[in-house]
């Protein structure tokens, strides 16, 4: 084949695959939702409850019409828990698969990576796992949302609540990436603010199954508390060696978060006694309506209760529905200003809404402590609810803090 | 700055005893695998992992530990053997480089493999009821588990040296990593040796993850950094140098455990410190020969 030809050709054969993808994206064609998640490493088991929260999600828009009358689909990708990969991934989303709302990612490090993507191809990000600087200058944008708790709320709360009721002599044991750091700064503020002692704070990377090189030291320093910021996985190595090294007679442990579907691998045993803050719990069904219908709906479905992260994935794709609805339209600006002009909502835990400087949703919050064996309600029923916090915009930085003049 | 006192320093030890002692099974078998075949085993992280899992399976089917912490080696090595006999074995006289890229698809694909047989979520094991508690050691409560570990690994290091000091089999294994040309010239067998060599060095591998099983869980991915921090021992050891596995395993066991107790945020990139500063001063590692890969 002559080069000519061959260009002409190729030219043509490009052309000729490109057009129709045009023509479709302008007809009746399904409104495409991209999810980025970390579906193999440390937070596999997180991540595979949330892609649940959004299939869930995604099947109750279509059971009611679709979105703007066309049919919802949503698209899983592996970010394999690296920036670099989340980047990627997402661009293909929105390049390759036509996705006109990305929501999703779970780790504060590679959300970043994705709003760089979204803020580029212009597609709303409705992020939904815990990050300080996702919702603030100068890394937000107009058309960043921000769905999760952060962990500036979460440690306030979770802080005030350790030195008002467990002790004031801590040990912050965090894993060692943006999400870790920015709670250990949190809760050790907290802890001088209201007047007690951080006896020591160790980092650790980020998938480490051995802590025990951390371990003696923190015995014999002898802390009230134990404050364990070591999420997915993590968390259970490093509860399993705190009880082989015969700590949880010595101390109390406490972590910004629990995880249900982390805690359900690692057993009641492993969980008994520990304090943690929450963003939802499965079994606030009994007093809130909203939860229980959305309980009911996934168990039906997936034959277990939804976890706390998938609220985030589930009411994050019914978020982008309403603003749509809202907008007429997927185009991000239009969804995004119509999200800010409504901003309420209420698809499983009560009233949240979000705030207009910086696109984060306010909800509220709980205290729950681990059952222990023998106190358990059926196989998911570890949790025990202690308090609820309920939401107000104090418990973020202000907006002018957050760099909106 | 933490209380330095002797009895933290003393626990902090024993904690590197621990690291030290999966290392130094990791690092033999690399490195009985290198020294005589120069084949680097980049699959050596996944039988790893394989121990691990299918400690698990034994564990759960036979609920005996001690059935399952001789089984699972074994099976890893009889996987190790097919591996040499299959895939290794019509590469040798080639490069180095070709088994080692086997090796690293062939790791990709066990891990893949694990994800889909036991999901994408890692699984907890337990130590036995008898290993669960902590011990008094005086000045440190010390997990008995650990100090299980610690036994374990001297007993099956004691074993080994009998096996290659004591034994024919093992004279040879030891002329072998010397000078495999002299071997062969002298008339043995050399691919049986690299076969049965290939094996002891998978089911190391294998042990080395049933046992970190209880203390760390078993997950696709616990063979991915583990495998990078062997090859560091290795090198700092001396390659192909069993001796220099076993030193520079327990030696990185106590660097990163010390580092972790005086400077927490260098304990990730501390062994690569030690690496640099080894290789600096001895470039061939600690008890290394020069010219091995040459």
């Amino acid at each position: 084949m002559h080069r000519r030809t061959f260009l002409t050709t190729s030219v043509a054969a490009a052309a000729a695959l490109g057009i129709p993808t045009i023509l479709r994206a302008q007809s009746k064609d399904p409104v495409r939702i991209g999810v980025p998640l970390p579906l193999t490493g440390p937070f596999a088991a997180i991540a595979t409850d949330m892609k649940q929260g959004a299939e869930l999600a995604v099947d109750e828009l279509n059971a009611r019409g679709g979105i703007l009358g066309r049919k919802v689909e949503v698209l899983f990708r592996d970010d394999q828990l690296k920036p670099q990969v989340g980047a990627q991934r997402t661009q293909e989303l929105i390049e390759k698969e036509n996705c006109q709302f990305i929501i999703g990612g779970l780790a504060a490090h590679v959300q970043m990576a994705i709003n760089e993507q979204t803020k580029k191809s212009k597609v709303l990000f409705i992020s939904t796992s815990q990050s300080d600087e996702i919702s603030a200058k100068p890394d937000t944008s107009p058309i960043t949302f921000h769905e999760a708790l952060n962990p500036t709320i979460t440690s306030r709360v979770v802080g005030k609540w350790v030195m008002e009721n467990l002790g004031k002599k801590w040990w912050i044991v965090y894993a060692d990436y943006a999400w870790g750091k920015q709670n250990n700064a949190v809760l050790t503020e907290v802890n001088k603010k209201m007047g007690g002692t951080v006896l020591g704070s160790t980092p650790y990377p980020l998938g480490s199954a051995e802590f025990s090189a951390h371990l003696p030291k923190i015995q014999a320093a002898k802390p009230d508390v134990l404050v364990s910021v070591t999420p997915g996985a993590d968390n259970i190595a490093f509860l399993k060696q705190v009880a082989s090294f015969g700590m949880r007679s010595q101390m109390k442990i406490a972590q910004p978060l629990h995880w249900i579907s982390v805690a359900k691998q690692g057993g009641p045993e492993l969980y008994d006694g520990i304090y943690a803050g929450t963003n939802w719990y499965w079994e606030l069904q009994d007093s809130i309506p909203e939860a229980k219908k959305y309980v009911e709906g996934f168990q039906k479905k997936f034959g277990i209760p939804p976890g706390d992260y998938s609220c985030y994935s589930y009411s994050g794709c019914l978020e982008a529905a309403r603003g749509a609805e809202l907008a007429k339209s997927t185009d991000a600006d239009k969804v995004a200003d119509a999200l800010r002009k409504s901003p309420t909502y209420n698809h499983l835990k009560g009233k949240q809404w979000w705030r207009t400087c910086d696109n984060k949703s306010f909800q509220d919050m709980w205290i729950v402590k681990g059952r222990g064996p023998g106190k358990t309600k059926g196989d998911w029923g570890l949790l025990e609810v202690v308090a609820r916090v309920p939401a107000s915009e104090d418990m973020d930085r202000t907006c002018a803090e957050k760099g909106f003049a | 700055m933490p209380d330095v006192s002797l009895a933290a320093l003393a626990a902090q030890i024993f904690t590197g005893l621990v690291l030290g002692g999966i290392f130094v099974l990791l690092a033999i078998g690399l490195s009985l695998i290198f020294g005589l075949m120069t084949v680097v085993n980049f699959s050596h992280g996944a039988l790893y992992m394989l121990g691990a899992y299918a400690g698990y399976v034994l564990i759960t089917y036979t609920g005996s530990f001690v059935v399952a912490l001789v089984v699972a080696p074994l099976l890893v090595g009889a996987l190790g053997l097919f591996i040499e006999r299959v895939l290794i074995r019509p590469l040798y006289g080639r490069s180095p480089d070709d088994p080692l890229l086997l090796t690293f698809g062939l790791s990709l694909v066990i891990v893949e493999v694990a994800r889909i047989v036991w999901g994408k979520i890692g699984l907890t094991l337990d130590p036995p009821r008898a290993l669960g508690g902590a011990v008094n050691l005086g000045f440190t409560y010390f997990p008995t588990y650990r100090l299980f570990v610690i036994a374990v690994t001297a007993v099956v290091l004691l074993g080994l040296w009998i096996f290659l000091e004591k034994t024919n089999v093992g004279l040879v294994i030891r002329a072998g990593s010397r000078d495999p040309l002299m071997v062969r010239a002298l008339g043995f067998d050399v691919g049986r040796i690299w076969f049965i060599v290939f094996g002891i060095g998978a089911g190391l591998a294998g042990l080395a993850g049933i046992l970190a099983g209880p203390m760390r869980g078993a997950y696709a991915e616990m063979g991915v950094t583990i495998i990078i921090e062997s090859f560091v021992v290795v090198v700092v050891g001396g390659m192909g140098s069993l001796v220099g596995a076993v030193v520079s395993g327990l030696l990185i066991g106590q660097v990163v455990s010390l580092t972790t107790f005086f400077a927490p945020k260098l304990a990730e990139i501390v062994v690569f410190i030690t690496m640099a500063v080894v290789l600096l001063l001895r470039p061939s590692g600690l008890f290394g020969e020069a010219g091995l890969l040459e």
